[in-house]
């Protein structure tokens, strides 16, 4: 799924004015504000990758990724720094809660005399929790207009608007100039301030030594920024809030493993119980007794039900009768589910208290406690979630991630067929499911954990403050991403089953479940029609998974058919990005590997479970 | 001392953090060295938690075990 909204190349006329700041200060929502475009809003930081750009007055608006500051230490910093080096007004969004850490971007900034307009939001929180700033004070001390906003409920934002146009440069820090004025002949400023803090790509372009002061800068930028902290926030009061207490039993294993036990609770009995069977099989009933008997009675009267035709549209694997019904009747209702309890994690800030919580666990795989953002992620879709492995921070735990999402995570859509599926053959199967999936999990990652070179990379996060999620913001984001979501699966659905039914009519469906039979049949012991499964799983794995409800099988073979399907790599959209982001021939090589270790396993669990009902 | 020996509630001053690159992101994040911080949490076996003003960073238990800190 694409986060970025629209991207555009080099916009020709007007200004550019760049949103940049820390990650998660409300960049996204001021961005939507003022384009009127749709950009996702979450509660963790890395949700903005790539720069976003809209249109703004005749100008462009570009939303930079989070950053703390400006370098190249990793692909947001890189990205950032290149669109900060073309602004022409940076509107810098600061989270008034965090003052201190958010002004050392700002006065990085400022330091590079860029015109800029810092854009104070939560200023509602922080009241709330009894902060006071100065804003007359800070806007003196800066140097620069300071507009006190609140980005979600629209406070302030017409007041910004106004002060975009009158950005400043801010004061000069005099010290920092002097180390620049030999530079400045040849490259502007913002570039020099980059070079003596060290910046080795911009240092090369320009052939000079690259500053070896980047520490010292660093620190007396910091010492300023506490200096100004220091005077223009005061605390009214320092009870610790209820919000705070909560957030720190999510993060100690007495109390964490609880709350997070009851959330998953939580999240089964609504996305399990009451959406996969009471919503689905309303939805689904709806769907197969009205709307199939109305579309094959309406198409009856127009072509002949003995045709090729009308086979293809609505016989078995009907482009209008089964397409239709899963997307809508089965999937829709459960994707919803998902995506809407993922907003809530993410906008909550429990996310990163749960990275918190399991640091030590995921340590044991090869992970640090911050893969569980996308491994998390990946249960609504692993597409995505696979490009949130960036916020990762090494190239090794980027690839155990990826490999593990592959194998090991079902995305949404799957899971929904899979609960529709093992919810009908009883709770164990449900269980078994799990624990299997969960083995297979830890395997690998313990696995490639202890064989792949290097070491876990430590966890250093933060945690954002414990807040009630916006209900307006929690439905746009669960609405947006659902729609997303079936508006990609629908052609290529619509797509695999039209090859299917094309493939059934003609009897090639026959023949490849022939050439199938040595796995299906003599490994995994079911029947030969499961070829169609996994064919159609090839295109798309809930899609294959779907068809299972279609075939007669016994409650053992259906929890293979949904292990073996859940194991191998989700769709071709996540095999695209894998590809992507891992290069062809690791690509290749996790490809192949997911798939030879989800059919051993499969048969594997086969013969374990005969020999144990048996 | 090191970090993930601080005791929950304590606190204290970061003395010396010997990995350049952890000390330049720490700094972004407001704790550089020489900063007086909160221990809010220490996980058992897992991350240590430290708090200035209201920002808070959990910190991986091998990472603080690296961090040097002096009690105040």
């Amino acid at each position: 799924m694409d986060n970025s909204g629209i991207k555009a190349g080099n916009p020709a006329a007007g200004k550019k004015i760049v949103l940049a700041g820390n990650p998660n200060v409300g960049k996204s929502a001021l961005f939507n504000i003022l384009t009127g475009l749709y950009v996702d809003v979450s509660n963790y930081p890395g949700t903005t990758l790539d720069m976003t750009c809209g249109r703004y007055n005749g100008d462009v608006i570009i939303e930079a990724p989070g950053v703390y500051g400006l370098s190249s230490m990793n692909d947001e910093e890189k990205i950032t720094r290149d669109i900060i080096l073309a602004a022409d007004v940076v509107v810098n969004v600061v989270n008034s809660l965090h003052l201190d850490r958010d002004l050392f971007f700002t006065l990085q900034i400022i330091d590079m005399g860029i015109p800029i307009v810092v854009a104070l939001n939560m200023t509602d929180e922080a009241m709330q929790v009894g902060l006071e700033i100065n804003i007359n004070l800070l806007e003196k001390l800066l140097g620069v207009p300071v507009v006190p906003i609140a980005a979600v409920s629209g406070a302030g934002i017409e007041e910004l608007k106004d002060k975009i146009y009158s950005a400043r440069t801010g004061h000069v820090n005099l010290a920092l100039m002097e180390k620049m004025k030999m530079l400045l002949s040849k490259m502007n400023r913002r570039e020099a301030l980059l070079v003596i803090e060290g910046d080795a790509k911009l240092s090369e372009c320009y052939g000079v030594q690259p500053g070896t002061e980047r520490e010292a800068i660093y620190r007396a930028r910091r010492e300023n920024v506490n200096r100004i902290v220091a005077q223009v926030v005061r605390e009214i009061n320092k009870d610790a809030s209820i919000a705070a207490r909560l957030g720190n039993w999510m993060l100690l294993p007495v109390t964490g493993f609880p709350l997070l036990a009851l959330t998953l609770w939580a999240v089964y009995e609504l996305v399990g119980v009451f959406l996969a069977q009471f919503v689905v099989d309303l939805t689904g009933g709806f769907m197969s007794g009205y709307y199939e008997p109305a579309v094959r009675s309406l198409l009856s009267g127009v072509i002949s039900p003995e045709g090729v035709i009308y086979s293809i549209l609505a016989g078995q694997y009907g482009l209008l009768t089964l397409t239709v019904t899963y997307l809508i009747g089965l999937l829709f209702p459960l994707v919803l589910g998902i995506f809407f309890v993922l907003s809530i994690l993410e906008d909550s800030g429990y996310m990163p208290r749960i990275a918190t919580l399991l640091d030590r666990t995921l340590t044991g795989i090869g992970l640090n406690g911050q893969a569980v953002i996308p491994l998390l992620l990946g249960f609504g879709c692993v597409t995505m979630a696979c490009i949130t492995t960036r916020i990762l921070g090494s190239d090794r735990e980027r690839r155990i991630a990826i490999f593990l999402l592959a194998l090991g995570v079902p995305c949404s859509a799957q899971m929904a067929i899979i609960t529709a599926v093992l919810a009908g053959s009883g709770v164990s199967y449900m269980l078994l499911y799990m624990l299997f999936m969960l083995f297979m999990i830890v395997g690998a990652g313990t696995l490639l954990g202890r064989f792949l070179p290097g070491r876990p990379f430590p966890l250093l996060i933060e945690l954002p403050p414990l807040r009630l999620p916006g209900a307006k913001n929690v439905w746009k984001k669960t609405w947006g991403r659902s729609y997303q979501f079936i508006k990609e699966a629908f052609p290529i659905f619509a797509g695999g089953t039209l090859l299917l039914g094309i493939l059934d009519v003609y009897g090639v469906l026959h023949q490849l479940r022939y050439l199938l039979a040595p796995v299906t049949v003599s490994w995994l012991h079911l029947p030969e029609e499961v070829a169609d499964i996994f064919i159609m799983g090839f295109i798309r794995k809930e899609f294959g998974a779907a068809a299972v409800l279609n075939l007669q099988m016994l409650p053992l073979q259906k929890f293979v058919v949904m292990l073996t399907l859940s194991l191998t790599v989700p769709c071709i959209a996540s095999t695209m990005v894998i590809f992507k982001e891992r290069g062809w021939r690791e690509g290749l090589l996790i490809w192949a590997a997911v798939f030879a270790t989800a059919f051993i396993a499969g048969g594997l669990a086969t013969r374990l479970l005969e020999i144990w009902l048996v | 001392m090191t970090l993930d020996n601080a005791k929950k509630g304590q606190l204290v001053k970061i003395t010396n953090i010997p990995d350049e690159v952890t000390r330049i992101k720490a700094i972004r994040f407001g704790i550089s060295e020489g900063e007086v911080v909160t221990c809010l949490e220490v996980v058992p076996a897992g991350p240590v938690v430290v708090s200035k003003n209201k920002q808070e960073i959990a910190i991986g238990r091998s990472l603080a075990s690296y961090i040097w800190v002096e009690p105040c």
